[in-house]
């Protein structure tokens, strides 16, 4: 019980700050264009897999 | 006699109401057939570590969280057993699809975004993957970054993967028009060739840990089991991670899971704002994929049946489900099963490399 209490009590207290979500955005929008990029990259490495090997099962 | 009346007097409310939180888990489960291979072991297991002076805590309970959870190696091994059950065929054969994944991942950020209101940045990045849809990454993720919410998060995911039949229908109805949702989308077969199959884990593994090197354990482990399934040379070995290995590693995460489900860290306002933030995050999922793919029709002459966007979401196979029958229900003769479930194949690639941009920028 006193390691839960510990963790418990190392636990940091809510606040309310509005202004977080606004310096926050930054993240949503590194996020989302790295997503799309490695997406991007993933469909390209795809295609050229599908055409480099697709003849081979002929 | 003072033995009896000393452990039983020690037993709180909180106490209670966690043992409480435990049936419910279990009832969820058992008569609602919600992730009953989670939410079950979950549920057990909170109750052992709610029961005062409980030796499960201190004892295999703790020492199985540390060995599997704290490390990571549970969602881990987990991987292997989910990259083992998935065919990629119907995204091999249309690559495309895969940016519905990618779209659907907005949920994660916008509510990392909110979370940030009331959170410190590292607790409000391991909320916003409870976005990814998926179990295993919300858990390696929130670990990862040594969030106190791993209990809460947990079953934040988990509850709400099982409900998506409930939250992602409305969702999809309010942004779509009944013309939109009658869209047909003709499958047109196209062979994937068995080399395909064996290179495309290979080379999704080099390229996404190349970029995103934080992600290399999530997507590796994923692409390791989806290889062993593939390769047509070790189907022992893909039947035992898709059955054995799978079920097994359920049985330790859900219970060990537990080690987090205490009265002291459960029951506090922050653990219902972490449900109420989860829920945001499945909601602007589907709001982000079936967005997008209004967005594409706008420029593109094959329309797109928008509901696709909202198969991005990684709860495999639930939502891929969800569209396919909700496009039966608009039009009988509209069959969407083959792109829906590409698009949420793709949305488990996709939820993995959110969990490993994540790690890159907070851990």
């Amino acid at each position: 019980m006193n390691i839960v209490n510990l963790a418990a009590e190392k636990a940091p207290k809510l606040f309310f700050n509005p202004a977080n979500f606004i310096s926050n955005l930054k993240y949503m929008g590194i996020g989302m264009l790295v997503i799309f990029v490695v997406i991007g990259i993933i469909i390209f490495a795809t295609m050229l897999i599908n055409y480099l090997f697709s003849d081979n099962d002929k | 006699m003072d033995i009896l009346y000393k452990n039983l007097l020690a037993f709180t409310w909180q106490d209670l109401v966690m043992i409480l939180i435990g049936c419910v888990l279990i009832y969820l489960a058992i008569k609602k057939e919600m992730e009953p291979s989670l939410l079950l072991p979950m549920g057990f297991g909170t109750i052992l570590v709610n029961i005062p002076f409980s030796d499960a805590l201190t004892g295999p309970i703790k020492e199985l969280y540390h060995a599997g959870i704290a490390n990571e190696l549970f969602p881990l091994l987990l991987f292997i057993g989910i990259g083992a059950m998935i065919d990629f065929g119907p995204l091999l054969s249309n690559p495309k699809l895969m940016f519905f994944g990618a779209a659907a991942q907005f949920g994660i950020f916008f509510t990392l975004c909110m979370a940030s209101m009331f959170f410190p940045e590292i607790d409000a990045a391991s909320i916003a993957i409870i976005g990814a849809a998926d179990g295993p990454t919300s858990i390696a993720v929130a670990n990862t970054l040594g969030s106190k919410y791993v209990g809460a998060i947990t079953v934040a995911a988990y509850s709400y993967m099982a409900l998506v039949p409930i939250i992602q229908p409305p969702v999809i109805k309010l942004l779509t028009t009944k013309k939109e949702r009658q869209i047909k989308m003709p499958y047109e077969q196209k062979s994937v060739s068995k080399l395909t199959r064996i290179m495309f884990p290979i080379i999704i593994t080099i390229v996404a840990s190349a970029v995103v090197p934080q992600a290399t354990a999530l997507i590796g482990f994923l692409m390791f089991g989806n290889l062993l399934r593939e390769c047509g040379v070790l189907d022992s070995l893909s039947e035992t991670a898709q059955k054995v290995l799978a079920n097994l590693i359920t049985i330790f995460l859900g219970i060990s899971v537990a080690f987090n489900m205490t009265s002291v860290q459960f029951l506090k306002l922050d653990t219902l704002l972490i449900l109420g933030l989860g829920l945001i995050a499945f909601i602007v999922d589907t709001a982000g994929g079936v967005l997008f793919a209004k967005l594409l029709n706008v420029f593109s002459k094959k329309k797109i049946n928008p509901m696709i966007g909202a198969a991005g979401i990684s709860a495999f196979p639930m939502s891929g489900r969800i569209v396919h029958k909700m496009a039966l229900e608009e039009d009988p003769q509209n069959f969407l099963l083959m792109h829906s479930i590409g698009v949420n194949v793709s949305g488990q690639i996709a939820s993995v490399i959110a969990g490993g941009i994540i790690l890159n920028l907070f851990s």
